[in-house]
């Protein structure tokens, strides 16, 4: 069995509505814009970056693994952001090397990954491409319309 | 016996395959038959890829946008956005 496209109505159990999630990360978007004004393109998307899997994150809640592992990496990384002054943006999953098998694959692009057995990791899996496709819509529906020449 | 649980895991493994199969997009979905679990999560690794590169690439682009507007009319804009989606 599989959901026609185009069809999902507001499930809770599959996840944050979406109305949510737009309303944090356009909350988020604004708190970047005042604060980050004068900083340099770079920096600034970075903030946003971090402000779209933060709002995912808490959009979903402390209910999903990987959902805890995203906000913790952030709770961590603004925690140790002076002393690091590292430049990656937090919440990003890095570069992943290509050893391994595909599960391991996995578990490192999906946060808190690393600790889950198969069948959580596939769940989660299912549970975090949800999501961050949700946000990527999301993103591109905010640029669409309010891009040049988006009206 | 343990074969028996084995067996029931095995069911809820490809149960979950097939709904992470659903989830691609489905020019993803060619070719990751059921045989073929390995291929599935390879395609699913590439998949969660090219979305963290989506919202690289709108990140960037969200960026530029910001410069370009002025506070009141950017908090409007995006309120508008929200609005008509």
């Amino acid at each position: 069995w599989r959901a026609p496209p185009g069809t999902r109505t507001l499930t809770p159990r599959f996840g944050p509505s979406k109305p949510m999630l737009a309303f944090r990360f356009l909350r988020a978007l604004t708190l970047v814009h005042r604060t980050a004004a004068n900083s340099s393109n770079a920096a600034r998307s970075r903030r946003i970056q971090r402000a779209a899997f933060a709002s995912m994150a808490y959009s979903a809640g402390p209910r999903r693994a990987w959902s805890r592992a995203l906000l913790c990496r952030l709770h961590f990384h603004r925690a140790r952001r002076r002393c690091a002054g590292r430049r990656r943006a937090a919440g990003v999953p890095r570069r992943p090397s290509t050893t391994g098998s595909p599960a391991d694959g996995l578990r490192r692009l999906v946060p808190g990954g690393t600790g889950m057995d198969y069948c959580g990791l596939l769940e989660e899996t299912a549970d975090y491409i949800r999501c961050l496709s949700e946000q990527v819509k999301l993103m591109q529906s905010i640029v669409d319309s309010v891009g040049p020449g988006g009206r | 016996m343990s074969s028996r649980r084995s067996r029931v895991s095995e069911e809820e493994i490809n149960r979950l395959v097939s709904k992470l199969q659903s989830l691609l997009p489905e020019t993803r979905q060619r070719g990751a038959g059921r045989a073929s679990a390995a291929k599935l999560l390879k395609e699913t690794c590439n998949y969660i890829r090219s979305l963290n590169r989506d919202v690289d690439d709108l990140s960037d682009r969200l960026s530029a946008i910001m410069a370009t507007m002025d506070s009141s009319s950017a908090e409007a804009e995006m309120v508008r956005s929200l609005l008509r989606s």
